[in-house]
């Protein structure tokens, strides 16, 4: 072949061990296209190890290459399949850590698969020995491939239109203790958390269907309490119907009878997988029932700084697959979760256009193109007393879930639901009337507790309790305080 | 029963000068405001009769008209419930961003929840309004008064 290109890189084809960099995985020139998918890697190169050959090597073994040259490469348009790492940039303040951009042509991917996109992305580069640790930070997914994706089966604006809540984030309690509960203990714990003003109550993530405690007789009971509430009230409540288990099969046989039995909501873990997930999703759309997905296992390779993919790529995963709810942090709680970053995941999962912002940890320009937003759900050693810094970091459209918030209230589940719900709307009362609920978040409590004594009893129990311990996961960019 | 549906049903009702403050929030956002009725709570009843059409393009100084709107509702039915709606006509939303009660009957008779066995122990169930037994227009009426 008289191929120009190749004549002139012969040495490129020489059999043996090439470094990736001069194979074409790296590339400062390259503009990405718009419909290129983009990563952003934090790459910890091994002493010795030059980091542009290490970002190049993560652009070769997420995309074409392997470990020595092939000739086989011939047969394709290979320029067209290798990914190209176009920028590497030390990262402030971290020694031997490195931002390397990566872009990747839409024909590597299969559409509407989130397994092949993971398989792809984070397959095999993980483990890679020249690197002390690898860190996905963030993608730009084109909107023509976000266009190959269902999205949620819902989404925000039709889980609020369907059960129509307005105007104020959304409550849920997750039914304690866990594990041991009989159906008919568990279905008390329901129907008392919904009756005192909680939109939601939540299975566990580790309730599937144990020997204390069968999933169709848990429905059976959590159903006669949503349903039970709603007479009670007036409102429209759900029970989220943990459907996880072993295989599609079981978990379809779950879903049909939640959705038989009226639950207006199932969930699924994280555990499940992504191809399960997937399913879970189209079925939900074409059942009308909404998909809660509980994040479980996440921190195995969320948390670290350098080594993991971070949470906002999780999230931007599960937009594209499709959930109405996700686990997204509360800053306050019990969990990890730094202000910056979390307003990041919430972002990325709820607005349709999210701007680049370092400072968030926010790598890319991201256009959802239409594509449903998720709710974000906070979830985690939260309760009435932070409702004012709830409101402020996280906003409107969440749903923040109280446990033992709820369940562990002196008067009683009721009255802890109660507190939850009038600290909402006093809160909520209060931004909208023009004040600043932050910093009078206190006394705006106080107030509404002097007509609802559930309140006063939360407030007082819970005053001191706070989980301040330094985040893992923070933004290498913080913004500079200007003199004004 | 005190039905909970709306943004703040588990406040004390508000005040005209507190309903205002949160008509001047909705006017801050561009939203749109309308005032609804109905004598049917049942929480599917996604309809309520709308009190005249929305009311678009007020100013945040025009949050009286607003308040007019839903003084003239409830005082046309005072027997049903009244709420006020602010609607968010922006793209990605485009749909009610605050919805609360403005006015209920006096007295609230609630819900019965009817059960069907059926089969393999599922119960079917069914929510019925006790004020709707009567006719609309007529079902918070107290039994005493000419109808």
């Amino acid at each position: 072949m008289a191929d120009s290109t190749n004549q002139r890189s012969g040495d490129r084809w020489a059999a043996g061990v090439a470094p990736y960099a001069e194979m074409g995985y790296y590339d400062p020139d390259y503009e990405p296209a718009d419909t290129d998918v983009l990563t952003a890697f934090r790459i910890s190169p091994q002493h010795g190890v030059d980091p542009i050959e290490a970002a190049a090597a993560v652009a070769g073994e997420s995309s074409t290459a392997t470990w020595t040259v092939v000739w086989t490469d011939r047969l394709t348009a290979h320029e067209h399949y290798q990914a190209k790492a176009y920028d590497v940039s030390p990262v402030p303040g971290r020694e031997g850590e490195y931002i390397a951009k990566i872009a990747y042509d839409l024909d590597l991917f299969e559409e509407g698969s989130i397994a092949n996109l993971t398989s792809s992305i984070i397959g095999n580069v993980f483990g890679f020995k020249a690197l002390r640790a690898l860190r996905l930070e963030d993608m730009r997914i084109p909107t023509q491939y976000v266009k190959t994706f269902q999205g949620p089966p819902h989404g925000i604006v039709m889980e609020r239109e369907y059960l129509d809540k307005f105007g104020r984030p959304l409550l849920g309690a997750t039914v304690k203790p866990k594990l041991g509960l009989s159906a008919k203990n568990y279905g008390r714990v329901v129907y008392e958390a919904l009756r005192g003003g909680l939109d939601f109550t939540k299975d566990d993530e580790n309730i599937n269907s144990q020997p204390f405690m069968r999933w169709r007789d848990r429905f059976l009971y959590a159903i006669e309490g949503v349903n039970r509430a709603t007479a009670a009230s007036g409102e429209l409540k759900g029970h989220y119907m943990n459907v996880t288990a072993a295989s599609m099969e079981e978990m379809y046989e779950r879903a049909e009878f939640a959705k038989e039995i009226g639950s207006v909501i199932v969930m699924i873990d994280l555990t499940v997988g992504y191809t399960a997930m997937q399913s879970m999703s189209r079925w939900a759309r074409r059942n009308g029932v909404l998909l809660h997905l509980h994040r479980a296992g996440h921190s195995t390779f969320t948390r670290q700084k350098t080594h993991g993919v971070s949470f906002r790529v999780l999230a931007k995963w599960c937009r594209l697959i499709g959930v109405d709810h996700v686990h997204a942090g509360t800053v306050v709680g019990k969990l990890e979760g730094d202000p910056a970053t979390t307003r990041g995941y919430y972002d990325t999962l709820r607005c349709s256009h999210v701007p680049e912002n370092l400072e968030h940890g926010i790598y890319f320009e991201q256009d959802w193109a239409s594509l449903a937003p998720v709710m974000p759900v906070a979830s985690g050693g939260i309760h009435a007393g932070q409702m004012h810094q709830l409101l402020q970091l996280l906003g409107e459209d969440v749903v923040l879930q109280f446990g033992g918030g709820t369940i562990g209230h002196p008067m009683g589940i009721a009255a802890g639901a109660t507190a939850n719900r009038v600290a909402v709307e006093a809160m909520i009362q209060a931004r909208n009337e023009g004040r600043d609920f932050y910093q009078e978040g206190p006394d705006i409590l106080e107030r509404a507790a002097k007509g609802c004594p559930e309140l006063d009893a939360a407030l007082e129990v819970w005053k001191d309790i706070t989980f301040d311990f330094e985040s893992t996961d923070t933004p290498d960019y913080v913004v500079t305080p200007t003199l004004g | 029963m005190r039905i909970t549906q709306g943004t703040f049903s588990f406040l004390p009702d508000f005040s005209d000068e507190q309903i205002s403050a949160q008509i001047c929030y909705s006017l801050e956002h561009g939203w749109a405001m309308s005032v609804e009725y109905t004598d049917d709570p049942h929480p599917r009843n996604s309809y309520w009769e709308m009190w005249g059409a929305p009311l678009f393009d007020l100013a945040v100084h025009e949050a009286d008209v607003v308040l007019r709107e839903v003084r003239a509702c409830r005082e046309a039915h005072p027997d049903h419930y009244v709420k006020l709606n602010a609607y968010d006509a922006s793209l990605g939303r485009q749909t009610t961003a605050l919805s609360f009660i403005v006015g209920r009957p006096a007295d609230e008779p609630g819900f019965r929840l009817q059960r069907v066995d059926d089969h393999d122990r599922v119960v079917r169930y069914q929510l019925h309004s006790y004020a709707t037994d009567r006719p609309a227009g007529k079902r918070y009426i107290a039994e005493s008064e000419p109808s």
